[in-house]
């Protein structure tokens, strides 16, 4: 199998107070091309570590990490075409948008910085495409609901026309109908682009719905993988 | 919660009052601040002189509104440099760690070290008498201020989701730090400043008390204030009215800290 | 055992925000609530908390809070003063938050707090109230080594353990829980709803749980009540919820992903 994401030997610590405590050790996990693959444990397991290092943002790590073609250091922060690659929606939606920005700064400053013509029209493509209307644009993020929050942090996520999109519980802080929108619009835009998928979640039926495969972490460990047949019968 | 804007709408609308004083105070004013009529000296607050006359025959009134001018100008200035300065030093080494924050941070301690009235006194000592003498010795020790909260501020939002987000859309640089981490700042800044500006008015005026402020015959309210201690037993308002300036002054200041400060804790 | 005096009557409740002309919080809201579990389900939106927080007289302004009837038992819950009310909630009518850390006092060890409790709505010497709190800790599951923590090193679920066994010391008639679980490891919900309600049921208090996880309610109440924009819209029996055949409970009943939804769209509430 064509392996999109491989990860080898990975090993992080940190430090808690005095004594370093390990995270990961020898972790070691493969996510094929277009796959959607989930991550299921309880909070503390390291699923999010796993993501940030795998986004970029985690850079103290050691071990092999290929992601497409491009083989990370550790380290080093994301640079040029990769950086564009790997995108992310975080878990608040409260959280990850810059309070003092309007919807319409969050959407086109990104593209102004990569040079894309005619940011501001592209920027209500992407938040339509999101299910958003075109009015919302000069709202700031207090003036939304956390699903509409949520559902802007997506479009930001694919304005660069990422190839992997990492998901960090993305609908942990919302309300039932609200987790129903945003995973009705992932499993559309999952058809619509062409991306491979990586989502972290302690909510069973959320993995189950969404994803392909799903590795099972606890303690920093990967105790074993689901196959969609397995997943079925959550 | 209603408490909170009471006092920032006081605050504010005394620090209105003197700065149309301070503008108008040529239209306000009923005498000519610096016209001097020995024969009239230190007569009590009358018809004629609202505020009564000082030692030299001069209306104290008209001093009075004229002495805004140099407080406010003093606190505009030294608010458009200070802030910024320590604004900027403190993100710099809040976000990029390393040498470059532990030399800032070095220099910010240096300086926070003494006491910026004494610094300030040191710094006129040298660089002479004089509103804008005052304004830099002033500008000079209140930075490190600004620079540490900044930088506390800058370290702690480094961590939250929206920088990291930015980061992964490769937005880095200037670009960051003025218009993501800046702005993110601004709400405890403001109300720091708020603050400072009350001491502000209280420093310069000690500084004019000894002297140190605006050349005479200029009017100001610290200088006013230590002529009228001299006469102090029986002309009080000499001395009172300038006192009564200051503390009003000061007191917007205050007030608009406070509301600042209780608008940032109730939204944050 | 049953007691009829703690028999919660809500008739018309109304919440309204200051700002005028825009519609109420909490609309009419009307139930009552005896020595059984009712749930009370909504979204983000629904009043459900506000409804909670009018009755315990928490009401925060600017928002009003007025009902044609609002009875504890024999009492009048509009009529009361803050002494009264200081001494009715956590003796008769208890309140267990969301976040157990808001509960509890962070300076404060955990047996000092399940003292006072006691200490301050009833008259007993040092040694029955360690009998009663040890024997509340023991049915809550926790040890009684927990009595020397502070509660900053509590587990959340240790936590809301803790704030149960607080609010159950002095045997109050009701006991209303606005979304125990929503801050817990969902593997941990269940546990402590569990807990809960047998809790409740060996003690005969009553409970008014209010949640957004019709499911989770599903499984550990007698009744539930579906708040929708501040009214009541449909109300059954927790056994009868997947057979209903109200719209906006069909939805929330039928939108939780599983394994077997994958790859469909999940029923979304249309309003119109």
């Amino acid at each position: 199998m064509s392996a999109d994401i491989a990860i080898e030997e990975l090993h992080f610590s940190f430090n808690a107070g005095e004594r370093p405590v390990t995270l990961f050790d020898k972790l070691k996990l493969t996510v094929g091309r277009g796959e959607t693959f989930g991550i299921l444990g309880p909070s503390g397991c390291g699923k999010s570590t796993l993501l940030r290092i795998i986004a970029g943002v985690q850079r103290h790590w050691s071990g092999r990490i290929r992601l497409f073609e491009h083989a990370i250091v550790p380290g080093a922060r994301f640079k040029g075409a990769l950086r564009c690659e790997i995108q992310m929606v975080f878990q608040d939606p409260y959280a990850s948008l810059h309070p003092l920005h309007t919807v319409e700064r969050a959407l086109t400053e990104p593209l102004v910085v990569h040079g894309v013509a005619d940011a501001g029209t592209v920027a209500l493509e992407r938040l339509q495409e999101v299910g958003l209307s075109a009015h919302l644009a000069r709202r700031y993020p207090r003036e939304l609901s956390g699903g509409q929050r949520q559902r802007v942090a997506i479009a930001r996520a694919l304005l660069l026309g990422p190839r992997l999109l990492l998901l960090d519980e993305p609908t942990s802080a919302l309300d039932l109908s609200a987790q129903a929108e945003i995973l009705n619009l992932l499993n559309r835009l999952k058809r619509s682009h062409d991306m491979t998928l990586i989502l972290v979640s302690h909510d069973r039926g959320v993995i189950a719905h969404l994803c392909d495969r799903a590795a099972v972490m606890q303690g920093g460990r990967i105790e074993k993988i689901l196959h969609r047949s397995e997943l079925s019968q959550v | 919660m209603k408490g909170s804007s009471a006092a920032l709408r006081f605050g504010v609308a005394v620090l209105g009052v003197w700065v149309v004083v301070a503008i108008a105070a040529p239209w306000l004013s009923p005498y000519d601040p610096l016209q001097q009529q020995i024969e009239a000296r230190l007569q009590a607050p009358s018809l004629a002189h609202w505020l009564g006359t000082d030692s030299l025959g001069r209306d104290l009134l008209s001093r009075l509104l004229y002495g805004a001018r140099p407080t406010l100008l003093l606190v505009a200035l030294v608010a458009t440099v200070m802030a910024p300065i320590g604004l900027t030093l403190g993100i710099l080494g809040g976000y990029f760690s390393g040498g470059l924050d532990r030399i800032l941070s070095g220099l910010t301690n240096v300086v926070m070290a003494f006491p910026q009235l004494v610094l300030a006194l040191a710094f006129v000592g040298l660089l002479g008498p004089g509103l804008l003498n005052v304004a830099l010795a002033l500008i000079l020790t209140g930075w490190p201020a600004y620079a540490r909260l900044s930088r506390a501020e800058t370290q702690l939002l480094r961590r939250s989701d929206y920088i990291a987000a930015a980061e992964m859309l490769d937005i880095r640089g200037p670009r960051l730090l003025f218009g993501h981490l800046l702005p993110a700042c601004l709400p405890a800044l403001r109300a720091r400043l708020a603050l400072d500006l009350a001491g502000v008015v209280l420093t310069a005026a000690a500084l004019g008390f000894l002297g140190l402020g605006a050349r005479p015959p200029t009017p100001e309210w610290g200088t006013m204030v230590a002529e009228g201690g001299r006469v102090v037993f029986d002309q009080w308002w000499l001395a009172a009215a300038p006192g009564a300036a200051i503390f009003l002054l000061s007191i917007a200041f205050n007030s608009i800290a406070d509301g600042l400060r209780a608008g940032n804790s109730h939204a944050g | 055992m049953p007691d009829e005096a703690s028999k919660l009557l809500v008739r018309e409740l109304t919440v309204r925000s200051a700002a005028p002309g825009e519609r109420a919080l909490v609309d009419g809201v009307s139930f009552a609530v005896g020595t059984e579990r009712v749930a009370l389900v909504g979204e983000s939106g629904s009043g459900k908390s506000l409804t909670a927080r009018a009755i315990l007289g928490l009401p925060s302004p600017p928002l009003t809070a007025v009902a044609a009837e609002l009875r504890f038992g024999a009492i009048d819950l509009q009529d009361l003063d803050a002494r009264a009310w200081a001494a009715l909630r956590g003796s008769r009518l208890s309140l267990v938050l969301q976040d157990p850390r808001r509960s509890l006092n962070p300076v404060l060890t955990v047996g000092w707090q399940l003292h006072e409790a006691l200490q301050l709505h009833g008259r007993y010497s040092r040694a029955e109230r360690l009998e009663r709190i040890e024997a509340m800790l023991h049915s809550a599951g926790l040890a009684p080594s927990v009595l020397s923590l502070y509660p900053q090193q509590l587990s959340g679920g240790m936590g809301q353990r803790v704030v149960l066994a607080m609010m159950l010391l002095n045997g109050p008639g009701l006991l209303i829980a606005d979304e125990p679980t929503s801050a817990l490891d969902v593997s941990l919900r269940d546990q402590v709803l569990e807990l809960m309600c047998g809790l409740v049921s060996a003690h005969g208090t009553g409970l008014l749980l209010i949640s957004h996880d019709l499911q989770q309610v599903a499984r550990h109440c007698d009744r539930v009540l579906i708040m929708y924009r501040g009214r009541i819209v449909d109300t059954c029996p927790a056994a009868a919820l997947p057979l209903s055949t109200h719209p906006y409970t069909r939805t929330l009943w039928s939108s939780r992903p599983n394994g077997r939804t994958y790859g469909t769209e999940l029923p979304v509430f249309d309003p119109t």
